[in-house]
C-alpha cells in the first residue's frame, strides 16, 4: 500500500502536477510580496482579491471561462509542437491571421460561426506551414521563422483590413475607423452562440467557446496518445534519429506539426473574436494571447487535459487582477501578474529538483529491486556501476530535457515579449 | 614484507542504496602488469576512480610505498606518480602531439612557451620507449595508435610511474596491440607498475603477471596469470561456465538474398568517398562480416545499406528487388533488419517505453493499429511475448521506460525487435560493443540462430574475437575498400591484422 502510494508519487504524471502546483504557489507568494512593496495597505486586500474574484460571481467566472478559451487553444498550439519538438513562437502571428480569416469570412462572406472557425483554423495553419516547411525542407529554425512571420502575419492583416472598409466598424456607423465592425451590426450569424449559457451565467462574455476548446483539448490528448500519428509525431519529437531509422518521414512530421499547432492558434482567434465582444483593433503589437500560450503550454508540461487547467488558472489570475484597480494601477497590475505567470513557467526547474528529491528514494528503491532480482545467473547483472548509470541517467535525463528541447530553456525571452507587449 | 608500489586495502564506496565496490583488495607490485578484470558494471571504474581521487572511499585505506596516503583529487594524484590513459583520450584535436604532451605542465619562461626543452625530453622518452611519433603532427591527423601513444607520452612526461590504462586495445589493430603489450613489458622492466583494465581474457594471459578480478562489486580473488586459465578466469569474473566458441549447425547456403555492386558513399568529414566501390554477396543460411579497424567507411556503408544516407553509386539488390533508392520503409517490409550501430541515437526512443519501443518497426501494421489508433492491448500482449521469449530484464516490464534499463538489456530489446520481424537479411552493425561476456555469448547465439534458420547475417565488428568466431566469411574493409575475403579457419588473426591495417591486401587480379 505505502509502496504503490511512492511510486504514484514517483510517476511521471504525477511529479508533472506537483511541480506545477510547487510553480505557482510560488509565484502567488512572489505576487503577493510584490502587492506588499506597491502599495503594503491593500497588500492583503490586493491577494484575497487575486485569488477569489474569479469565483466570487457567475459573471466573473463567465470572464475567465471567455479569456481562458483562446489562451486554451494557443496553449495546445504551442504544447503540440513542443510534443514534437518544436517551438511554436509564432502562435501569435497565427493567432492574428486565424482571426482574420474568421472575420472576414463572418463579416464580408456572411459565413455562419462553425464556418468563419474552420476558416480560421485554416488561415493558422498556413501560417503554421510556412516555418513547418522550412524547417523541414532547409533546417531553418522554426523559432527565427515563426517570429518573422508573427510580424508578416500581423502587418499583413492591419493593411488587409484597412483597405477593405466593409470591414471596419465606421461603415457600419460607429466612428472608430481603426477596427472591424461590431458583429452584432454586421454579422449575427457569425456569433457563437450562447445556448442559454449567458443568462445561465449572467454574462455576455459566456458561449460554448470554452465547451468547444475543452473537446480540442481532449480531441488532441487522443491524438497523441492513441493514434500511430502521435506516435509518430512524439518519436519524431523524442529522438529524431530513431524515427527516421524505423522509416517515419520527419520532414512530414514536422510539416504537419506545425500546421495543426497553427490551426489551433487560429482557431483561438476566431473564438474569441467571434465571440461578439471585441473588435479586432489594428495595432503594432501581437496579442498577448499568442505568447501567453507559451506558458500555458510549459504549466502543462505540454500536456493536452493539462492545458485546460493551467489556460484557466492563468485567465483566474487575470480576472482576479482587474479586481485590483483602483488600489493598484494596471501597470502594476500587469507586472504582478506577469511575474506569478513567469515563476509558473518555471514549472520545468521544480520538475527537476523534484524528480532529483525523489531520485534519492529511488536509488534505494533500485537497490532493493537489485538485491531481489540478482539470481546466480545473469546476463546482465545490475550492479553498482550499472546502478550509477541509472542514478547518471536520470541526472542526464533532467540535463537532456533543458538542452534537447530549446523551448525549456527559453520561457524568459518570450515572456519578456509579452511583458511588453502588455505594457504598451 | 613483499614490495608493494600501492596498495588498495579493504575499499568500500557506497552510492546511495548500493555497494559499488564492497571491502576490495588491490596490491600492486612493483614492476607488475596487473589486470583488473570485471564485466560490465563491476566496480573497475569506481575502484580507479578512488585511485584518481575522483571519489573518496567509505571504508579502507590507500598506501603508496606502504605508507598511508590519502588522494583528494586528480592533482593529489599525480604528485603521487599515477597516470592514467583513459578509454575516451584528452587530447586537444587541433594541437599538436608536443603541445598536448605538455599541456598543463608548460615550461614559461617570462610568460612565453619554452617548447625546445619540453621537445628534447619528449623525443628522448620516445625514443628509449619505442613510441615513434612526430612531435609536430596535428592530433587530428594521426591514427589513434598513435594517439594513444601521446596519452602514454603524456604520463611518461609527467614521470609517473604507476600507470593505468583503460581498455587500451579497443581502438587497436592486433599488431599495434602487439606493440602496446611489448611497451607494457618495457616499462616493467624499468620497474613501472601497470595497472591494465580489461575485460578481455586473452591479453590478460599475453601480458598479465596477476590478475584482480570483481564481480557485481565484491572482490574475487587475485590469481597468478600463470597458473590460470581462460576458462578459469571468466567463471570467476561472470559466476558461471562461458562458451567461447561459436556453436554452429553445417552451413545450407541458400540464395543471393543481398547483391551489393560497386557502392560507392560521400563521406561527410572529408572530401573523399568514406566507401570506395564495394562489391559483395550475401546469401541466405550464411553470416558475412565485413571487418575493420573503427573508420574505415563500415559505419558510412552501413547507413547507405540501410537508407539512413544516399549511396553516390553502385546499386544495392535485396531478395532480387532494387533497393538503391528505396525509403527506409520499404526496406523494411522487403525484409530488411537492421540492428544499429549506435543503439542510442538510432535504436531506441529512450523516453518510450519498452512496449512502444518493441513495435517501432512495426506499429503501423495492421496487427497493431485499426483506423490510425494504436491497439494498446495487442502491443502490450506482444511486448510480453518478446519480454518473455528473449529474456529482456527490467523494472517494471512492458512499462518500463527504456533510458532506465540496463545497456545490455536495450540491446536485447533492439535484437528481439529486429529478429522478431522475421527478416531475409539481418544487419548486426557492432551489436555487442559495450557488453560484457553473458551478453555478447547471446547476442551471438540470436545471430547464429538466424543463420541456421536460412536467413542472411550481415555482421559489422571491430571486435576479432567476434571476427575469427560468428561468421563464414569475412571481408575486411580498409579506408572504404574491401581488401580481402577470407574463411575465417584459413586466416589467422595476425594475418588479418595486416590486411585491416591496410600492410597487405588482395588485388583484383591477383587473388587467390
Amino acid at each position: 500500500m505505502n509502496k504503490e502510494k511512492k511510486s504514484f508519487l514517483r510517476s511521471p504524471g504525477a511529479v508533472s502536477v506537483m511541480s506545477s502546483v510547487v510553480a505557482i504557489l510560488i509565484g502567488l507568494v512572489i505576487g503577493f510580496i510584490l502587492l506588499l512593496a506597491f502599495n503594503p495597505s491593500h497588500a492583503l486586500d490586493g491577494l484575497r482579491r487575486l485569488l477569489t474574484t474569479g469565483f466570487s460571481s457567475p459573471a466573473m467566472l463567465a470572464k475567465t471561462f471567455y479569456q481562458a478559451a483562446p489562451l486554451m487553444m494557443t496553449g495546445l498550439s504551442v504544447g503540440f509542437a513542443f510534443k514534437t519538438g518544436l517551438f511554436n513562437i509564432g502562435a501569435s502571428g497565427q493567432y492574428v491571421v486565424g482571426t482574420f480569416c474568421a472575420l472576414m469570412c463572418g463579416i464580408l462572406f456572411q459565413w455562419p460561426w462553425w464556418a468563419c472557425i474552420i476558416a480560421a483554423a485554416v488561415g493558422g495553419a498556413v501560417w503554421g506551414l510556412f516555418p513547418g516547411l522550412f524547417k523541414a525542407l532547409f533546417n531553418v529554425n522554426e523559432v527565427i521563422t515563426s517570429i518573422m512571420f508573427n510580424w508578416i502575419g500581423l502587418f499583413l492583416v492591419n493593411l488587409l483590413c484597412s483597405n477593405t472598409p466593409a470591414l471596419l466598424a465606421n461603415f457600419y456607423g460607429d466612428i472608430n475607423a481603426d477596427r472591424t465592425a461590431k458583429l452584432v451590426d454586421a454579422a449575427a450569424q457569425a456569433i457563437i452562440p450562447t445556448a442559454g449559457l449567458n443568462e445561465v451565467m449572467g454574462s455576455r462574455y459566456m458561449n460554448i467557446s470554452i465547451i468547444i476548446t475543452v473537446v480540442f483539448a481532449l480531441v488532441m490528448w487522443v491524438v497523441l496518445q492513441k493514434t500511430t500519428f502521435g506516435y509518430e509525431l512524439k518519436a519524431c519529437g523524442s529522438n529524431k534519429n530513431a524515427s527516421i531509422y524505423a522509416g517515419i518521414s520527419a520532414k512530414r512530421n514536422i510539416v504537419l506539426s506545425m500546421v495543426i499547432a497553427g490551426a489551433l492558434s487560429g482557431i483561438g482567434g476566431s473564438i474569441y473574436y467571434l465571440s461578439g465582444n471585441s473588435q479586432f483593433v489594428m495595432e503594432k503589437v501581437l496579442p498577448a494571447m499568442g505568447f501567453n500560450g507559451i506558458p500555458v503550454a510549459l504549466l502543462a508540461n505540454s500536456h493536452p487535459i493539462g492545458t485546460i487547467f493551467s489556460a484557466l488558472f492563468i485567465s483566474y489570475i487575470r480576472v482576479g487582477g482587474d479586481a485590483l484597480q483602483p488600489n493598484f494601477a494596471m501597470e502594476t497590475v500587469d507586472i504582478i501578474i506577469a511575474a506569478i505567470i513567469y515563476l509558473a513557467a518555471f514549472a520545468l526547474l521544480m520538475r527537476t529538483l523534484i524528480s532529483k528529491a525523489l531520485a534519492g528514494k529511488k536509488k534505494h528503491a533500485a537497490a532493493a529491486a537489485a538485491a531481489d532480482s540478482v539470481p546466480v545467473i545473469t546476463a546482465e547483472p545490475y550492479t553498482a556501476e550499472a546502478a550509477g548509470q541509472d542514478v547518471q541517467a536520470a541526472a542526464e535525463e533532467t540535463a537532456v530535457e533543458t538542452a534537447d528541447t530549446p523551448p525549456d530553456v527559453q520561457p524568459p525571452e518570450p515572456i519578456q515579449q509579452n511583458e511588453e507587449v502588455d505594457e504598451t | 614484507m613483499e614490495d608493494f608500489v600501492i596498495e588498495m586495502l579493504n575499499i568500500t564506496k557506497e552510492f546511495p542504496g548500493i555497494k559499488a565496490n564492497d571491502d576490495i583488495t588491490l596490491q600492486l607490485r612493483r614492476g607488475e602488469v596487473h589486470a583488473l578484470l570485471g564485466e560490465n558494471g563491476a566496480g573497475k571504474s569506481t575502484l580507479m576512480s578512488v585511485l584518481f581521487g575522483l571519489y573518496q572511499p567509505d571504508a579502507g585505506v590507500i598506501k603508496k610505498d606502504g605508507k598511508e596516503v590519502k588522494i583528494h583529487d586528480p592533482n593529489d594524484a599525480n604528485d603521487l606518480g599515477i597516470g592514467m590513459v583513459h578509454q575516451h583520450f584528452k587530447l586537444v584535436e587541433i594541437f599538436t602531439v608536443l603541445e598536448n604532451i605538455i599541456l598543463g605542465m608548460e615550461p614559461v619562461k617570462g610568460g612565453f612557451l619554452k617548447k625546445d626543452e619540453a621537445r628534447k625530453k619528449v623525443v628522448e622518452l620516445s625514443e628509449r620507449y619505442g613510441l615513434r611519433v612526430d612531435p609536430d603532427a596535428k592530433i587530428e591527423d594521426i591514427s589513434v595508435g598513435m594517439q594513444q601513444r601521446v596519452e602514454i607520452l603524456k604520463m611518461l612526461y609527467r614521470e609517473n610511474e604507476i600507470l593505468i590504462f583503460d581498455e587500451p586495445t579497443a581502438v587497436l589493430t592486433p599488431q599495434e596491440i602487439d606493440e602496446l603489450m611489448e611497451i607494457m613489458r618495457g616499462f616493467t622492466r624499468e620497474g613501472k607498475s601497470i595497472l591494465f583494465i580489461t575485460h578481455k581474457l586473452n591479453e590478460i594471459m599475453a601480458v598479465a603477471d596477476r590478475c584482480t578480478v570483481l564481480r557485481k562489486g565484491k572482490y574475487m580473488g587475485t590469481v597468478d596469470v600463470k597458473t590460470t586459465t581462460k576458462e578459469e578466469l571468466s567463471r570467476m569474473m561472470v559466476g558461471r561456465d562461458v562458451s567461447f566458441t561459436v556453436e554452429k549447425q553445417p552451413q545450407k547456403l541458400g540464395d543471393v538474398v543481398l547483391d551489393v555492386q560497386h557502392v560507392t558513399v560521400p563521406s561527410k568529414v572529408h572530401k573523399n568517398d568514406a566507401v570506395k566501390d564495394v562489391s559483395f554477396q550475401v546469401r541466405a543460411g550464411e553470416i558475412v562480416c565485413l571487418a575493420g579497424i573503427e573508420g574505415n567507411g563500415q559505419t558510412e556503408f552501413a547507413y547507405g545499406l540501410t537508407g539512413l544516407e544516399k549511396l553516390s553509386g553502385g546499386t544495392i539488390t535485396l531478395c532480387g528487388k532494387d533497393i538503391t533508392k528505396m525509403p527506409i520503409r520499404e526496406r523494411s517490409k522487403l525484409g530488411m533488419s537492421h540492428i544499429p550501430e549506435d543503439r542510442h541515437k538510432h535504436g531506441l526512443v529512450l523516453d518510450f517505453s519498452l512496449a512502444e519501443n518493441l513495435v517501432l518497426q512495426q506499429y503501423w501494421k495492421p496487427k497493431f493499429q485499426s483506423g490510425g489508433f494504436i491497439r494498446k492491448g495487442e502491443v502490450a500482449r506482444y511486448a510480453e511475448k518478446l519480454i518473455e521469449q528473449y529474456d529482456i530484464r527490467s523494472g517494471q516490464g512492458a512499462e518500463t521506460v527504456v533510458r532506465s534499463m540496463s545497456g545490455g538489456n536495450q540491446q536485447k530489446a533492439i535484437v528481439a525487435r529486429e529478429i522478431d520481424k522475421e527478416p531475409e537479411l539481418l544487419v548486426a552493425i557492432q551489436p555487442t560493443r559495450g557488453l560484457d561476456v553473458g551478453a555478447i555469448e547471446y547476442i551471438h547465439k540470436q545471430l547464429v540462430a538466424q543463420r541456421d534458420a536460412g536467413k542472411a547475417v550481415l555482421l559489422v565488428s571491430l571486435e576479432l574475437d567476434e571476427v575469427m568466431n560468428v561468421p563464414d566469411r569475412i571481408l575486411v574493409m580498409y579506408e572504404g575498400e574491401i581488401v580481402g575475403e577470407f574463411k575465417p579457419d584459413e586466416v589467422t588473426v595476425e594475418e588479418l591484422g595486416l590486411y585491416m591495417a591496410g600492410a597487405k591486401r588482395k588485388g583484383g587480379g591477383q587473388d587467390e
